[in-house]
């Protein structure tokens, strides 16, 4: 069922949602959260389907907020979808003029009770999303860097205003290679005294994944470039060998132990979607993404500056394990010197990698990854 | 974060490696990319082997082929994991694969991958053979080992058993005499380096229902496993237990406050586990004539629904104190004290079975005519213990009922006085929590509300919590959970062999009473079961829950 309802109020939104439901029958009670979606008139399609994708996983009640001509009349315009795209509840919000300024005013009568509240911004994030007015009625705030214009900047500007709570995609983009790599670390292997994570050169996926390995493990950690796409290659030099991971199609990546036969395993990228969907089963804040964040943006960073192409992550003593005297050496000399060996190999190798490569989509959601 | 304390030590760094020649320096402690805060990272299975026998079976091709592929899928198991097949069949590996291919298309839950596929096929491997031949299985350690070498298994096999327990001895014989189920005489492929094989690698075997057919069959399965594997490496599989409702039920009892102070005699009436199958026995008719319901089903999965109805709190989530508490409880079960009145036993006769005409159980092809097989058994259980004492545990289940159905209800005394009058009333029933276990998986509670209107009436209304449809997407299926744990090594959600004894001991007698006095009760196909067991509720005051 749809209702239209042109220059409305929020009263009126909630008298029509709950004649909607009651003429459902009783649909959509179970509703576990609120998600409210920040997004533009070009961006709302994509974004209010994945939403609604993911609501079939988690129930909920999604509230889109499109933002017009800000010096229009004062408008609110609301298109209520009940039983149509999965268990819950879609209301698409048009505010025109003033009333875009005091969106959490209409958002607040209907938001569901009792249940968590999660902004989304599918498209460029706010400076502090913790601040912002939809930011702020919600306990878990969600970004896309990868998004931005300036994807470094984005990241940056995440790290300063980091409050508990806020999740980016760069980082939930990163599960399944956090989950093959600690797969790989499960088992018996070497010490490890640096290593290095090749990405598309703006993709903050990379820099975070180099940030939270550096954390971790405690070893310095380079951050270098590759043709794509996404996340390409991570590296580890061990005091008896290497342990690789690369991808350089995308979808299936090649897990390489100095010693022994290379194994693939299948390592694909996700959709908008499933991004959304592993955001939403956790719905408390994210302390190692928050510490990742950090450190990447730290004076740890022993980089020529945000914008430079490559840079390193001095490593320092892990959470959770003892670092060896020799690791510790290693971090020191690591902050001076990078080790230019290894990252020249390793660029050269990822480019012979990238030139066969055809029919690769570039979706920007996906190739982010 | 971490205090400075943690970090310094320079060479606290865990005893030196056994290995006498200069191994490097093995990082054995903890992963440091794991962190228990961290939990988008899913638990994922070490490097491994799964050797699967029957693997031309209903259950391979259904369940387990599929669940292998979801865990592909869902990036849970590792890269090197090798799956061998062992059959009479004459096949290749590409026979095996194209069977696993199938399977996989046809049953599995996750969408299909060619990148996952290549991963999983890649690893698939076939021996044909009999079971007494030894050189088939000197073929199926060749095959194994060599595994080790190209893919880096570890040296870490898994044996599922997906054949009758007939076999079992001459298998588990053919896996000592080849070595494969010894892990100590285990030695890494040359080349690779020592810290690949530093760790002793492990050796599970993983066994289906039934786990005998009473208690003397059951030890003796029992001792001819442990002739060769170790108890903590025998994982018996009751796919309910995989199941996300029924793990649910520890989470409903144990992580709220408001359920646990009514779970007791003081509020609780009684209790109905039902199991309904509209099914007949189909093909199955070799396996259940003689095996019965109460052997089939109630010996394991309703007395686990039971126990973990029952059981109290565990003082920890781990697989002994889960254990011990379900052990405690099964050791605590009453039998009734007149067999004869406390049990039913039924046998579907021919009959209207959701709109078709299906025959009775003597008529099923391989079914002796004078068959004293049971299709259905009802039996009133109490639990010994303060908070059950009084409060009856009726178990249930049956063949070609109305409907598919399983769940767990527990139904409330009523209230012990009511302020209205006794029409206003009238329509009101007992309180009651249903666990759902399937289909349609959630939780139901039962309680009286106004009927909307002038007068005062108060009606029987549900409050559902639903699992919902399209959570299965994600909520993986019990063998793929299953499974996963027996790579891991992750045992809570496996009986154990005390649990199994104990609940051959709860039938045996039950079972011993039936053979001699008690002829399985005929009912009409699609009927709600034997008269005789709503006979026995009748007695007790009470009604079986409509299925």
């Amino acid at each position: 069922m749809t209702i239209d309802l042109t220059d409305t109020s929020a009263g009126a939104i909630y008298e029509a949602l709950t004649e909607a439901r009651r003429r459902m029958g009783g649909a959509a009670l179970g509703m576990v959260l609120t998600l409210i979606v920040e997004t533009d008139e070009a961006a709302q399609y994509d974004a209010m389907r994945s939403a609604n994708q993911a609501g079939r996983e988690h129930p909920c009640r999604v509230l889109g907020v499109i933002t017009r001509r800000p010096k229009a009349e004062s408008r609110l315009d609301a298109e209520i979808r009940v039983g149509e795209t999965g268990p819950g509840e879609t209301i698409l919000l048009r505010m025109y003029g003033p009333v875009g300024q005091h969106a959490d005013s209409v958002l607040a009568p209907l938001l569901v009770p009792d249940v968590p509240v999660v902004t989304w911004w599918p498209g460029q994030a706010p400076a502090v999303p913790s601040e912002s007015p939809l930011g702020v009625l919600a306990q878990r705030r969600v970004t896309d860097s990868a998004s931005g214009d300036t994807v470094r900047g984005v990241l940056a500007s995440l790290a300063g205003s980091y409050e508990p709570g806020d999740t980016d995609f760069a980082w939930t983009r990163l599960t399944p290679w956090r989950t093959l790599l600690a797969a790989t670390l499960d088992v018996p292997h070497p010490d490890i005294i640096r290593g290095e994570v090749l990405a598309e050169q703006d993709n903050p996926s990379g820099d975070v994944l180099a940030g939270w390995l550096s954390v971790r493990l405690g070893i310095p950690m380079r951050r270098g470039d590759s043709a794509g796409p996404g996340i390409t290659d991570v590296r580890f030099e061990t005091s008896a060998g290497e342990i690789s991971i690369a991808r350089h199609d995308g979808r299936t990546a090649t897990l390489s132990k100095t010693g022994e036969p290379d194994r693939r395993v299948a390592l694909h990228r996700r959709d908008q979607a499933e991004l959304l969907a592993e955001e939403l089963r956790r719905l408390d804040p994210d302390d190692v993404y928050g510490e990742s964040l950090a450190w990447l943006f730290s004076d740890a960073r022993a980089d020529d500056g945000p914008d430079s192409d490559t840079f390193t992550l001095s490593g320092r003593p892990a959470a959770g394990r003892q670092a060896s005297a020799e690791e510790r050496l290693a971090a020191q000399v690591e902050a001076n010197a990078p080790e230019p060996a290894l990252a020249d190999a390793a660029a050269t190798k990822a480019m012979d990698a990238n030139e066969g490569e055809t029919g690769v989509e570039a979706e920007q959601e996906i190739a982010n990854q | 974060m971490v205090s400075e304390s943690l970090t310094s030590a320079p060479g606290d760094h865990g005893p030196a490696p056994a290995s006498p020649a200069a191994a490097p320096d093995v990082q054995m402690l903890t992963n440091p990319l794991r962190d228990p805060r961290d939990r988008r990272i899913p638990r994922v299975a070490g490097p491994c082997v799964l050797v699967m026998f029957g693997v031309t079976g209903d259950l391979a091709r259904k369940k387990l082929l599929p669940a292998i592929y979801d865990l592909a899928n869902r990036g849970l198991l590792p890269p090197g994991f090798s799956l061998v097949g062992f059959a009479r069949r004459d096949w290749e590996d590409e026979d095996f694969a194209q069977l696993t291919y199938e399977a996989v298309k046809q049953h599995a839950r996750t969408p299909f991958r060619d990148t996952v596929w290549r991963q999983v096929s890649e690893g698939v491997r076939f021996v044909p053979g009999d079971f007494g031949d030894d050189a088939a299985f000197d073929s199926l350690a060749e095959t194994v080992r060599s595994l080790d070498a190209e893919r880096s298994t570890g040296g870490n096999y898994a044996f599922y058993l997906s054949i009758p327990p007939k076999a079992f001895p001459v298998v588990v014989k053919q896996l000592r005499r080849s070595g494969l189920s010894d892990p100590d005489t285990w030695v890494p492929p040359e080349g690779h380096h020592p810290w690949a094989g530093d760790r002793r690698p492990w050796r599970r075997v993983v066994i289906e229902k039934p786990f005998g057919h009473d208690l003397k069959s059951a030890r003796e399965l029992n001792d001819t496993l442990n002739e060769v594997f170790p108890p903590e490496s025998v994982f018996r599989i009751d796919h309910y237990l995989g199941k996300e409702t029924v793990q649910n039920i520890l989470a409903l009892r144990f992580a709220n406050t408001m359920y646990e102070p009514i779970w007791s005699r003081g509020f609780v009436d009684h209790v109905q586990i039902s199991m309904a199958e509209d099914i007949g026995i189909g093909g199955r008719a070799g396996y259940y004539d003689g095996i019965g319901a109460a052997r089939d089903v109630i010996q394991n999965h309703l007395l686990q629904l039971l126990a973990l109805t029952a059981m109290e709190e565990p003082v920890a989530f781990d697989a002994d104190s889960l254990r011990a508490e379900k052990e405690k409880v099964l050791s605590a079960v009453r039998l009734p004290a007149d067999l004869a009145t406390g049990t039913a036993r039924g046998q579907y006769a021919a009959g209207w079975q959701g709109g078709e005409e299906v025959r009775g159980y003597l008529e099923e092809e391989g079914i002796s005519p004078d068959s004293r097989t049971e299709t259905y058994a009802a039996v009133r259980l109490g639990v010994g213990t303060r908070r059950w004492a009084g409060v009856p545990f009726y178990l249930r289940t049956g063949k070609r009922l109305p409907r598919r159905m399983t769940e767990i209800a527990l139904i409330f005394q009523r209230a012990p006085h009511l302020p209205f009058s006794a029409t206003d009333t009238k329509e009101l029933g007992q309180n009651a929590l249903v666990i759902r276990v399937q289909p349609d998986e959630g939780v139901t509670v039962r309680f009286g509300s106004k009927v909307p209107g002038s007068a005062m009436e108060v009606r029987d209304v549900n409050m559902d919590f639903a699992y919902g449809e399209s959570f299965t997407e994600s909520s993986p299926e019990a063998y793929e959970r299953l499974l996963l744990d027996v790579l891991i090594g992750d045992p809570p959600l496996f009986p154990r062999q005390e649990e199994v004894e104990l609940s051959w001991r709860i039938l045996d007698p039950i079972e011993q009473f039936w053979a001699e006095y008690l002829k399985p009760d005929p009912y009409p196909a699609g009927s709600s079961g034997a008269a005789s067991a709503d006979a026995m509720m009748a007695r007790d005051g009470r009604a079986w829950r409509r299925l």
